[in-house]
């Protein structure tokens, strides 16, 4: 399987998921820079953390007009696998891939921390390596990570479950305290309707072997694996 | 063609949680400013561009404020002056 990773002005993950790709997941990966025009037949593509064009103005707001994003919202349009993580997250909501934005978190801070994320629904294309309900360990890094959206909006994507990952307590509760940035709900990853464009501030690429103390990301870049053909 | 210098506010909209304007009201009361009820802290941004007359270039800059300056979802604008040069 081949994943496509977008490099933007700015980006600084885009290594860490080659990595996550190529080294853990042992499947093939090229990057794609954000001027081209041409996703070069890649299965999944990633928009990888990072501060493309200096979050100058709102994160993501710029990027969403560079180039290649024309061909990544004609790929998720026909239905294929986009994962946009914390930068690529906040780009993916000013492109208008999934719904709502991400906003300075409540405390003000930029947080860089593992935190604690339970799988809301594991049988999206994402997530069917995991158990619902399961709790992983997975580091958070963003200043911008307070995600809202209208309140109909919340009641919309809970319904229908496209909530995918919310930020809880040891206990596998999702009280404000275990809530890094003031996300509306906890919610930490989300879905889009049709369940092919996963959005989630958390950095599952950064959890990908032991060495980097944990491999809870790695069920992710497998379930990707498992279920699109190659 | 004529230079204009248009003004933009565009603030957080109400009811979204403004975690910095909230800081400042809690500092100013803490400055014995106590009317304050609340405080909204945005970004003004002033763009210079051609247009034909005065309205064109409103609407111009009322279109970048929806594809690009301001985001719908958490925020709110206004166009505060528009000013030919």
């Amino acid at each position: 399987m081949k994943f496509g990773i977008v490099t933007f002005p700015g980006s600084n993950c885009d290594y860490d998921a080659y990595h996550a790709v190529v080294d853990a997941l042992g499947e093939e990966a090229v990057y794609l820079w954000h001027k081209e025009h041409d996703l070069r037949n890649v299965d999944v593509v990633v928009l990888p953390g990072g501060f493309s064009y200096g979050d100058y103005l709102r994160a993501g707001a710029i990027a969403r007009f560079s180039p290649i994003m024309r061909e990544v919202i004609a790929h998720a349009d026909r239905g294929g696998p986009v994962m946009a993580i914390c930068n690529g997250f906040q780009i993916a909501c000013e492109a208008g891939l999934l719904p709502g934005a991400l906003l300075r978190n409540a405390g003000q801070c930029f947080i860089c921390e593992p935190v604690r994320l339970r799988v809301e629904n594991a049988s999206t294309m994402f997530t069917e390596q995991y158990r619902a309900g399961q709790i992983l360990r997975i580091p958070i890094a963003h200043g911008e990570g307070r995600y809202t959206a209208d309140p109909d909006v919340l009641d919309r994507l809970e319904d229908a479950e496209q909530v995918v990952f919310r930020y809880v307590n040891a206990s596998g509760d999702p009280d404000p305290a275990s809530n890094p940035n003031g996300s509306d709900r906890n919610i930490a990853g989300l879905v889009n309707a049709r369940g092919n464009v996963l959005g989630m501030m958390p950095h599952p690429e950064r959890a990908v072997e032991e060495l980097l103390g944990s491999t809870d990301g790695l069920p992710l870049f497998e379930s990707i694996l498992a279920r699109v053909s190659v | 063609m004529t230079p204009y210098r248009v003004a933009i506010h565009i603030l957080p909209r109400r009811g979204i949680l403004d975690p910095q304007g909230k800081t400042v009201a809690d500092a100013l009361h803490a400055l014995a400013f106590g009317g304050v009820k609340d405080v909204r802290i945005g970004r003004h941004i002033v763009v210079e561009t051609d247009a034909p007359d005065e309205k064109s270039a409103e609407r111009t800059v009322r279109d970048m404020c929806e594809r690009l300056l301001a985001n719908p979802v958490t925020e709110d604008f206004e166009i505060a002056s528009v000013e030919a040069l």
